[in-house]
């Protein structure tokens, strides 16, 4: 800010910035407030609770997984394969960033559902494995869009290099282009374990809610809203404490980013090795 | 790179700061014009339980048919929210409850004014997907092995009353999933997700063709309570008043009665 300020950053421009923050800000201090701290320990152990952070992180671990499974290889072609109609189809890609996801579930029911599209065909209502799938649907494109910027800005000088001097596809894609995104990749699969760790609707919707099998954190909170205010709030703040690591850890990914020429450097160095 | 994921940082916290979705459905009531013939005029503001929407949509038309005065607007929500909104000072007139705990709730907090009166009773049912492709015959059906029922969660009134019957008729039902509200709930089974739920009878009738039910006898021992009541510190207090005695009354026993609610 700082140094914004010294290149002729309006002053009404920090001041609205920092009404921003505390818009951010306030209400989560507002809701750490409201914990009742002498039995914070015993509300957020409870075996529910328990359950349902376990439940979480495990399903949001393997939603994440199958974000860059799926997601660097659509990343990589909106940033690097010109087709006709790319600008529509990065629209429907990002689509779960926009929709409700009460909406997402409900889409997802016609498709996987007992009557959907697929007829039955995976049975997955009430399980497991349907709270990754509709987590998997809402993180996609956090991982899609922040890893396609990261492909176009990067340029493709190194890998036309790489090619250049008889690297195979496959071998650019490894040796070139996936380590010069490499933080990409990383803060993009952590805002999509975020996303995914928060996700309420769509599995609300598409997945049911049972303890230990379907009902993740925020469901848990949810329902603890209808008859314990007080272990909603604790376990709010957990999700909360769990975001904000989240946050800086992805925040942590970016800033270790090479300084641009010591990476153009190690970028050429690949490429020799690859040819 | 750094740029982006601060701005995602920042999308992110803002997500998870605005996800605690809030209602705040109480519109101010209008200042009450006088009128020679009719007492009742102004808005009034009707707090009332999710599953009386259908019905209390339609009496208030009727509500203000009778009063040309007067105009009704309602805030439907589950009971406890409901609860809590008065609590943290939401103007309403009237606040009907789906069960008599959460009416209690709201006298406790002091936000009721008077006594509140019980004016409609609901039971369970089950509802099955049509066609009932599991074959659900009983309440004791339900815990078979085969059949994936759905249910309320504990926590919440339908939830709650569920676990009654089940005590009472000796069944132990392992759902595939308790849900958060009897909406949730209807929807897995109209969706066919499910191939039974607990639901309230209500709740079958206001669904149409999209759901079957299957009687069971279990049900009649389970009653919940409809209570409603005029709210202290009333912007509208006679307006509120005016409605509680509709609903009470005749007008109100008929439509309640047509959506499949049980005289008090």
């Amino acid at each position: 800010m700082i140094a914004g300020a010294r290149l002729g950053v309006p002053r009404w421009i920090l001041v609205v910035a920092a009404v921003g923050a505390l818009f951010v800000l306030l209400p989560l201090v507002a809701m750490a407030l409201r914990v009742d701290w002498a039995h914070f320990v015993p509300l957020i152990t409870s075996p529910s609770s328990v359950d349902a952070l376990l439940l979480s992180l495990r399903t949001s671990l393997v939603a994440t997984a199958g974000c860059l499974v799926l997601g660097i290889p659509m990343a990589i072609v909106l940033a690097r394969v010109p087709f006709a109609g790319q600008r529509v189809v990065r629209a429907i890609v990002l689509l779960p960033l926009v929709l409700p996801p009460v909406v997402g579930g409900l889409a997802l029911l016609a498709l996987y559902g007992r009557r959907g599209l697929l007829g039955g065909a995976l049975d997955v209502a009430f399980s497991t494995p349907a709270v990754v799938i509709a987590q998997t649907f809402v993180a996609l494109p956090f991982l899609v869009l922040s890893l396609e910027g990261a492909l176009r800005s990067a340029g493709e000088r190194y890998e036309a290099v790489a090619a250049t001097l008889g690297a195979r596809p496959s071998a650019v894609l490894f040796r070139v282009t996936l380590p010069l995104v490499l933080p990409a990749v990383v803060s993009g699969a952590i805002l999509s374990f975020a996303r995914a760790l928060g996700e309420f609707g769509a599995t609300l919707t598409f997945a049911g809610s049972l303890q230990g099998v379907t009902r993740t954190l925020p469901l848990e909170i949810y329902l603890q809203r209808e008859t314990d205010p007080d272990a909603a709030v604790a376990l709010s703040l957990v999700l909360v404490a769990v975001a904000i690591a989240v946050v800086a850890v992805a925040h942590g990914a970016g800033e270790r980013v090479q300084p641009w020429r010591a990476r153009r450097r190690s970028a050429i160095s690949t490429a020799r090795t690859a040819a | 790179m750094s740029r982006r994921v601060r701005v995602a940082a920042a999308l992110l916290l803002a997500g998870a700061a605005l996800t605690g979705c809030s209602s705040a459905g109480a519109a101010p009531s209008a200042a009450p014009s006088a009128s020679a013939t009719d007492t009742v005029s102004g808005t009034v503001t009707v707090f009332a339980a999710a599953s009386l929407t259908k019905t209390f949509t339609e009496l208030g038309k009727e509500f203000e048919a009778a009063h040309p005065g007067a105009k009704v607007t309602f805030s439907f929500a589950g009971s406890s929210d409901l609860v809590s909104q008065l609590t943290a000072g939401a103007p309403a007139d009237v606040f009907a409850s789906a069960d008599e705990a959460n009416m209690s709730k709201a006298v406790d907090a002091k936000v009721i004014d008077g006594d509140p009166v019980d004016f409609a009773t609901n039971v369970l049912a089950i509802a099955v997907p049509p066609g009932n492709p599991a074959h659900v015959k009983s309440f004791a059906d339900l815990a078979s092995p085969g059949v994936k029922t759905v249910v309320c969660a504990p926590q919440v009134p339908c939830g709650a009353a569920t676990a009654k019957v089940e005590k009472s008729a000796g069944v132990t039902l392992a759902p595939v999933s308790q849900e958060s509200s009897v909406t949730d709930v209807l929807g897995k089974v109209s969706s066919g997700e499910a191939d039974a739920g607990i639901v309230y009878r209500t709740d079958v009738k206001g669904a149409g063709s999209a759901v079957e039910s299957v009687p069971f006898p279990e049900a009649a021992k389970t009653v919940n309570v409809y209570p409603i009541a005029t709210v202290a510190k009333a912007p509208n207090a006679d307006g509120g008043a005016a409605f509680v005695a509709f609903v009470t009354g005749p007008d109100g026993r008929k439509a309640l009665t047509a959506a499949g609610f049980g005289a008090p």
